[in-house]
């Protein structure tokens, strides 16, 4: 049982990969379809067999690589990555069967697909610095290859790819670098090596590598200010693709947080986790505001991500604070919060990912703007999208609750006991996740509300019918997660507290006494999940029953009647009336003006007779990315700048050349001898 | 009546607070309107009469606009039913509520966002235009509105080392200095702001307004018409008696039902109704003297809670 699912995983899913770029187009989605799920199925177990015992499993092979061979181990926290990243998959590709036709049946996309998917599964396996960066770059490679699937039709998606493959190899570098200094000043290039000798590494060589990697596994899981990639790569990948990166991807970069500060160099000084929490409460508002502005339904999505990561880092910064500050158990309990809120961002955002590319299949557009009236149109992707759009809204009874819930439980019993820096900081935390929390609800109130009530915006939106059934499978599937782990979160709470107990330094404890309640050991905090999703749904049946009594009484009968809306008097409405979802938006864009910095054009054209009567009014407003626009183009235009004066190097004039060898060759004489 | 000890007892507790609040949310607003008239010298409708409306409403033909889908019909019961779940778990009218172990108070600010984020959702499937403008507004002024309530709480909840509700009730009663720190004082401000915001009053939103292009929960609720409204009508009055029953208990906690037993926990109801009736004189009365702030300076007055809700935070902090 020990390293036989890895290597299964590795095997069916290069199989997979074979299948999907080999076979003709009618059965390669399939055919690559099932192997995925083999890989997934065979990884999933081995996971979970991790999980239950807390062995590491472990895999050395010289054979494979040359030069540094392939040594894998994979622990209890990268067990839980791996079990995330191997549901969500099963759910996209599920819901690829029915997407293929749109798109996404090339043999370039069907092997991909595969090879994106199970270098997921096997990054967290990874046990030394070679084969760690030989997944990583796969999995980079063949998300990216899913990036320009679209890149014949649309200019945007080039573009989008091109920001994602330098940010991503940016990224990379960093992570090489820093596992390169730490693997070098330790005893090798295995993980277990390293963490022997991390305690011994100068200081200065353990804040640059985990500085280094930060800045690099921040950009892969869209930290601000490393995301501008996120909200242009994610819209633009065909759907499957931007649920599994979303939903599976982002995740491996807090993975690789973890595992370069928790595990490999066991924990640093607090300020390291101070910069951590702050990154975090600056992507979570930015993202959350951006969010709550956007207009394209798959843009708002990526926004959210970014914030959601953030969410994520406030609860691994927290953990590594009070960690650091000598409070172990506060430390797990924040890091069970901070992988709670990555299994929750998985599901609920896998669904709505995948919903979101139904709407864009069924109505052709994915402009909140044109969009409405899908509730009634298509009934099952708008219930999923509601139950996924209520669970990021953390309300009860869904995920998002119990994962914010025990973040806020580990603020706030992390404060009394820890320093100075730790009690600014935490207030600060707090007061983000909240204002993160209300932006949210309004940004999903707006993508739900603009998007699938009300009436239809467009042709498109209008005819729009339901997808098929793979389709609508797919994302149920993880609609269905959000409620059953809002329910009984308890079902993953040992698991997660076994990864948690791996990922703090110095904490064994269980911070959670696990029954259907989730209750804080050491602290009074209980929540109680089954309790308040069973007391909601008696309530509502007895307001139901009620309402029924209050009605029998009336010679009324229960028949809804519906009418024409009221218009002020006036008789027709047509759905040009409604508000948009830049209308929708508004005031928190006015209320966040110095933030956003929208463009606002504003053309009136008076009439040629007189002055005072308007002909016509246009008004334009886009909300562009202050940090892109601020921190990426400068960069960009000096590179740009910079390159146009190199070239003058090259005239091709081959004297010119002669005149260059000669030159180095002086240099290097004059600097050898 | 002890907390999930006895069963029926608990259940008793649940139905009796249930129903305290269900009527005594109406009769409160009737009381405040009362008040309203008479400081406006009016005499104004009798105390009772949002009840009586209520009844006229329930007997009436449901209605829906014609482009609304299910959650149109859903949103009111959704509303009503999250108030009855908090008036099931919250410390009311005892501090050993049934379930009070997981009354949470971040659990149940999430509860109640539910219900406004349903109303704001079911303005939106009305397709017009004044719902659209009810919702947006109710959904800015409730992403600000959040972090002042959230950072109050927790501002309470650090001296208390807990969040749990009926164990923040408690702990004033058993130390009484705890409600004159600073840091409660702060907290309360901000959490009556909060209150004022969320359960649209004045200086917020003007609750007797029927210019449409002035109101924000006036504008989301505008299509609904029969038992329908009865719901969001019930539903709003009971989140308005039960946060300022919240209100008084955290920060007023005498005479709440500290043991089980029937007399005690029927001094407990009275002392809630009279303490609550209070509150609510209290506010009407500054709503005769209160102008309806712009829709723009609202997140000046929000942003004023939230930076005193931070203080107190800190001050908890500083203090301990």
């Amino acid at each position: 049982m020990n390293n036989v699912s890895l290597v299964v995983t590795a095997i069916v899913g290069c199989a997979a990969a074979i299948a999907g770029g080999a076979l003709p187009v009618r059965t390669r989605v399939g055919a690559a379809v099932i192997l995925t799920w083999g890989a997934c199925a065979a990884a999933f177990v081995g996971a979970v067999h991790v999980l239950q015992t807390g062995h590491p499993m472990v895999l050395n092979s010289t054979r494979i690589l040359p030069i540094t061979g392939v040594s894998m181990a994979l622990d209890p926290l990268g067990a839980i990555f791996v079990v995330i990243t191997a549901v969500v998959a099963i759910a996209s590709t599920l819901y690829w069967l029915g997407y293929a036709s749109h798109g996404l049946s090339s043999r370039t996309a069907s092997a991909a697909m595969p090879v994106f998917v199970t270098s997921m599964l096997l990054v967290p396996a990874a046990g030394s610095v070679a084969t760690f960066m030989w997944l990583w770059e796969v999995m980079a490679l063949a998300s990216l290859l899913l990036v320009l699937v679209d890149q014949r039709r649309r200019e945007e998606t080039r573009s989008a790819a091109q920001w994602y493959a330098v940010m991503t190899h940016a990224g990379a570098a960093a992570i090489l670098l820093a596992l390169v200094m730490i693997a070098g000043h330790g005893g090798g290039q295995t993980f277990a090596a390293i963490r022997i000798h991390a305690a011994h590494l100068p200081t200065a060589v353990r804040t640059t590598a985990f500085l280094l990697a930060l800045i690099g596994f921040g950009s892969k899981a869209g930290a601000v200010p490393l995301h501008v990639w996120l909200p242009k790569a994610h819209p633009e990948a065909p759907s499957p693709a931007s649920a599994l990166m979303s939903g599976a991807m982002v995740n491996l970069g807090i993975y690789g947080i973890l595992l370069v500060g928790d595990r490999l160099l066991g924990g640093g000084p607090t300020w390291w986790w101070l910069v951590v929490t702050g990154v975090g409460v600056i992507s979570a508002l930015f993202g959350a505001l951006h969010a709550a502005t956007s207009t394209d339904l798959k843009r708002l999505l990526a926004y959210s991500t970014a914030d959601n990561m953030g969410l994520v880092l406030i609860g691994v910064g927290a953990s590594g604070l009070f960690a650091s500050t000598g409070h172990p158990i506060v430390a797990s309990i924040a890091m069970v919060s901070a992988l709670l809120l990555t299994v929750n961002h998985a599901a609920f955002k896998g669904s709505l990912f995948l919903s979101a590319g139904s709407v864009q299949v069924a109505t052709g557009s994915r402009d909140l703007d044109r969009l409405g009236g899908l509730m009634k149109r298509m009934p099952v992707t708008g219930a999923v999208f509601l139950v996924g759009g209520l669970a990021i809204a953390a309300l009860p009874p869904l995920n998002g609750f119990v994962g914010e819930w025990m973040l806020f439980q580990s603020l706030l019993h992390g404060l009394p006991t820890s320093s100075t820096a730790v009690a600014i900081a935490v207030p600060v935390g707090v007061a983000a996740l909240a204002l993160t929390g209300g932006l949210t609800a309004a940004a999903f109130v707006k993508a739900i509300g603009i998007g699938f009530l009300g009436r239809p915006r467009s042709e498109g939106a209008t005819t729009a019918h339901e997808v098929p059934r793979t389709m609508q499978f797919g994302a149920g599937l993880l609609a269905g997660f959000c409620v059953v782990l809002g329910i009984v979160p308890s079902i993953v709470m040992p698991a997660l507290e076994r990864a948690a107990a791996v990922a703090v330094p110095g904490a064994s404890a269980r911070p959670l006494s696990a029954s259907t309640d989730l209750r804080l050991v050491g602290f009074q905090g209980v929540l109680a999940p089954a309790l308040l999703a069973g007391g909601l749904a008696l309530a509502f049946f007895l307001v139901v029953i009620l309402r029924r009594i209050a009605q029998r009484r009336s010679d009324l009968r229960l028949t809804l009647r519906s009418a024409e809306p009221w218009g002020c008097g006036r008789e027709l409405q047509t759905a040009r009336m409604q508000y948009t979802a830049t209308s929708f938006a508004e005031p928190l864009q006015q209320v966040f003006d110095d933030v956003l910095r929208p463009d606002r054009d504003l053309d009136v054209s008076h009439l040629a007779e007189s002055r005072y009567y308007t002909e016509k009014i246009a008004y334009r407003t886009s909300i562009g990315d202050v940090i892109e626009h601020n921190l990426y183009r400068p960069i960009i235009g000096a590179v740009y700048r910079w390159g146009l004066w190199a070239r003058r190097l090259q005239n091709g004039s081959v004297h010119r050349y002669l005149a260059y060898g000669l030159v180095v060759l002086v240099i290097i004489l004059a600097v050898i001898v | 009546m002890s907390g999930g000890g006895s069963l029926v007892g608990g259940v008793l507790v649940a139905g009796i607070q249930i129903t305290a609040v269900a009527v005594g949310g109406p009769l409160l607003v009737g009381i405040m309107r009362k008040i309203r008239c008479r400081l406006e010298g009016r005499i104004g409708p009798p105390i009772h009469q949002p009840l009586l409306d209520l009844r006229k409403l329930f007997s009436k033909q449901r209605m829906r606009p014609e482009q609304s889908s299910w959650v149109f019909g859903v949103a009111p019961v959704v509303l009503v039913a999250t108030s009855v779940l908090i008036a099931a778990m919250a410390p009311l009218a005892t501090t050993r509520p049934p379930f009070g172990r997981t009354a949470d108070f971040f659990a149940i600010v999430f509860v109640l966002l539910l219900g406004s984020v349903s109303l704001a959702l079911a303005a939106l499937d009305t397709g017009t235009p004044f719902g659209g403008m009810g919702s947006s507004r109710a959904m800015t002024i409730g992403a600000l509105a959040e972090p002042a309530l959230l950072v109050a709480i927790l501002a309470m909840s650090i001296p208390a080392h807990t969040s749990n509700l009926p164990a923040l009730v408690r702990i004033g009663l058993v130390h009484p200095q705890l409600i004159a720190s600073p840091e409660r004082i702060l907290a309360l401000v901000s959490f009556l702001v909060v209150i004022l915001a969320e359960s649209g009053r004045l200086p917020v939103d003007n609750p007797s307004t029927h210019l449409e292009l002035t109101m924000i929960h006036e504008a989301m609720v505008l299509e609904y018409a029969g038992p329908d409204l009865g719901l969001v009508t019930l539903g709003e009055s009971m989140r308005l008696a039960l946060l300022l029953g919240l209100l008084v208990n955290l920060f007023a906690p005498w005479g709440i039902a500290d043991r089980t037993g029937a007399a005690a926990f029927t001094i407990g109801l009275a002392a809630l109704f009279a303490k609550v009736v209070l509150a609510g004189i209290g506010i009407a009365t500054f709503e005769v003297f209160t102008a309806k702030l712009r829709l723009f300076r609202l997140p000046e007055l929000l942003a004023g809670a939230f930076v005193l809700a931070v203080v107190a935070a800190v001050t908890a902090l500083v203090v301990r």
